[in-house]
């Protein structure tokens, strides 16, 4: 038991007439990176807050690192860390009073808790913004500060709610990176993502939550081969040769392929990326030219739309104003 | 607003060896205990004052308004004229301005929790009322500027309080007391409402009986006899009637029982209630 970092029992949480959770049942090892994967309003923010202790279950249990969330409450606060999709620091002080505020209250001295707070900011690139207030920060400065307050204890399990949802690229995989270095150090860190590549990237294992529930849990490459393995998109030079194509690539591919409203291109739903080179080599045989080729990752989508038979569409907001 | 004119050097890169570091240093040091975490909360809310002090000017301007409004308007209708009602109604307004600056607490942290800081806070292995207190312990010290400006002003009408220093001291203190324990009313109305609007439409109504439903501006005997027996039971009474006696040198009776124990009662009705929702707040 107290080797699984986060164990839940039919977790349930009803906000008005919406079942925010409607029995979610967890067991997270220690260490690595889980994901949990879902739209807007699928419970995923609702279940962290539970399991950083800020709201309370209506149905079921939970523990983190083997202690009741609701009847150990403190001692679970004393081990996580949560990072806010929201605000979680204070924007109208600067970035070191907030570093500073948050080590003193986990009992820093004025000095000591001077230097937690300068090393974080070092760390994470801050130092030249360390008597802004937050306010004026950019985003990837914003996520960053927002992480560097989750840090000033060590925590054993880091809760990240949506780390990268509204950053720019290169902010995003300073993010990735930071939660790698975390994963590296030993920490536990659990993470809502909307975006499948970025569980791919990060994630260990993966649970995918929608309405409530969860639909399906594995590695990622389990989970992508369940859904199949991408779409493939094809263009042809010539119009008139389309036809032919799609014959080829309905052959050796062994699905349906369709045609796109561009006259030029087809598109087909793999099951299995290995025959993708029989196809192209097919075409070139034919003598078919092909002015672009592409292999698609299954899309976030697309897992949903298998495993729910219906698109990943925003729920109602009841747990943003949780 | 000009900080976009030079080319700006591009943004410095988080360290990965620097935060593995970080992590490896962070070990706990021992729980800090329930007051210093609250004076801590104090630290932030005067951090909070210093990064943007216009928010002393309500504290400041709206209790001078009152003091002239109240002495020049209705002085002389009052009690005669304007020397003879500033020592009653100096003591009052004091007590006033700082009850309605306390509604301001409320707005605040309904404010906190909508942007989310809260929730930092919440997470946090901290004895759980110090975010609340450390707050309203920060506000003393703008109910104590508003209530320096009060008395100045009112001084500057002609109030000469004859309780001197050590009065006024005894009386401010009175105040603030009282202030704190009041200002749980706004903290668990934040807790309960939605919206910093709707916030201030509750307060200002709870905030109407009990300021001008007392001795405040004028002697009750001169009211209805249901309006006295709300008067003779409105804490803010007992409040007014304590630090009009301090103040300007008489005898305060058992006023000083009466604002304790509706200080106490304030308290352990509105600050468990405030807790309680604390704990899950919408």
């Amino acid at each position: 038991m107290a080797d699984l970092a986060i164990e839940t029992d039919g977790l349930v949480k009803v906000y008005g007439s919406t079942r925010a959770l409607d029995g979610i049942d967890l067991a997270i090892p220690r260490g690595g990176v889980h994901g949990f994967l879902g739209p807007n309003g699928a419970g995923k923010t609702t279940a962290i807050r539970i399991l950083a202790t800020l709201i309370r279950p209506d149905a079921g249990t939970a523990r983190v690192l083997g202690r009741d969330v609701v009847h150990r409450a403190h001692e679970v606060r004393s081990l996580v860390s949560l990072t806010g999709q929201f605000a979680s620091v204070d924007e109208d002080l600067t970035g070191r009073e907030n570093l500073r505020l948050i080590a003193k209250l986990y009992g820093y001295g004025g000095a000591s808790a001077t230097r937690r707070a300068d090393e974080l900011l070092e760390a994470f690139g801050l130092a030249d913004a360390a008597v802004k207030q937050v306010k004026n920060y950019s985003g990837g400065m914003r996520r960053r500060m927002d992480i560097a307050a989750s840090l000033v204890a060590t925590p054993e399990v880091l809760f990240l709610d949506e780390p990268t949802t509204g950053l720019d690229p290169r902010s995003r995989n300073e993010v990735w990176d930071i939660v790698r270095t975390l994963v590296a150090h030993g920490t536990t860190v659990m993470l809502t993502t909307q975006y499948l590549d970025e569980a791919d990237q990060l994630a260990d294992r993966i649970s995918v939550i929608d309405h409530g529930r969860i639909i399906a849990e594995g590695t990622p490459t389990a989970l992508k081969a369940s859904v199949g393995a991408g779409s493939l998109h094809v263009r042809v030079m010539h119009r008139d040769e389309r036809d032919a194509a799609r014959a080829i690539l309905a052959r050796e591919l062994g699905v349906e392929v369709t045609e796109a409203s561009d006259p030029q291109a087809l598109v087909a739903a793999l099951d299995d990326r290995d025959r993708v080179t029989r196809a192209i080599t097919a075409l070139e045989e034919a003598r078919i030219d092909l002015a672009q080729l592409s292999l698609g990752q299954p899309t976030l989508d697309e897992v949903f739309l298998a495993l729910t038979g219906h698109a990943a569409e925003p729920g109602d907001d009841a747990e943003e104003a949780a | 607003m000009t900080t976009q004119t030079a080319p700006q050097a591009t943004e410095a890169a988080p360290r990965p060896a620097a935060i593995a570091s970080a992590l490896a240093s962070g070990t706990r040091p021992r729980r800090p205990g329930a007051l210093s975490e609250s004076l801590t909360f104090g630290w932030r809310a005067l951090l909070k004052i210093k990064h943007s002090p216009e928010q002393l000017l309500d504290v400041t301007l709206s209790p001078v308004l009152m003091v002239l409004l109240f002495t020049y308007l209705f002085g002389g209708a009052i009690a005669g004229s304007v020397d003879n009602y500033i020592a009653y109604l100096g003591p009052g307004v004091l007590v006033q301005s700082v009850l309605i600056i306390s509604m301001y607490t409320g707005a605040t942290l309904r404010e906190d929790i909508d942007k989310g800081v809260f929730d930092r806070f919440r997470a946090l292995p901290i004895w759980r009322p110090s975010a609340l207190v450390g707050m309203l312990l920060g506000d003393t010290v703008r109910y104590t500027i508003a209530a320096a400006v009060t008395a100045v002003a009112c001084v500057i009408v002609g109030w000469r309080p004859e309780g001197g220093v050590a009065g006024i001291a005894a009386g401010t203190v009175v105040m603030l007391v009282f202030a704190f324990a009041l200002s749980w009313i706004w903290t668990s109305i934040a807790m309960l409402v939605s919206s910093q609007r709707a916030l201030m439409g509750i307060a200002w109504i709870a905030v109407m009986p009990l300021v001008f439903g007392s001795n405040i501006f004028v002697e009750p005997s001169t009211m209805p006899g249901w309006l006295q027996g709300w008067v003779d039971v409105n804490p803010v009474s007992h409040a007014v009637t304590a630090v009009r006696a301090l103040m300007n040198g008489a005898d305060v009776g058992t006023e000083l029982v009466w604002v304790a124990g509706w200080s106490a009662v304030l308290v352990a009705v509105f600050g468990s209630l405030t807790m309680w929702r604390y704990r899950d707040p919408r």
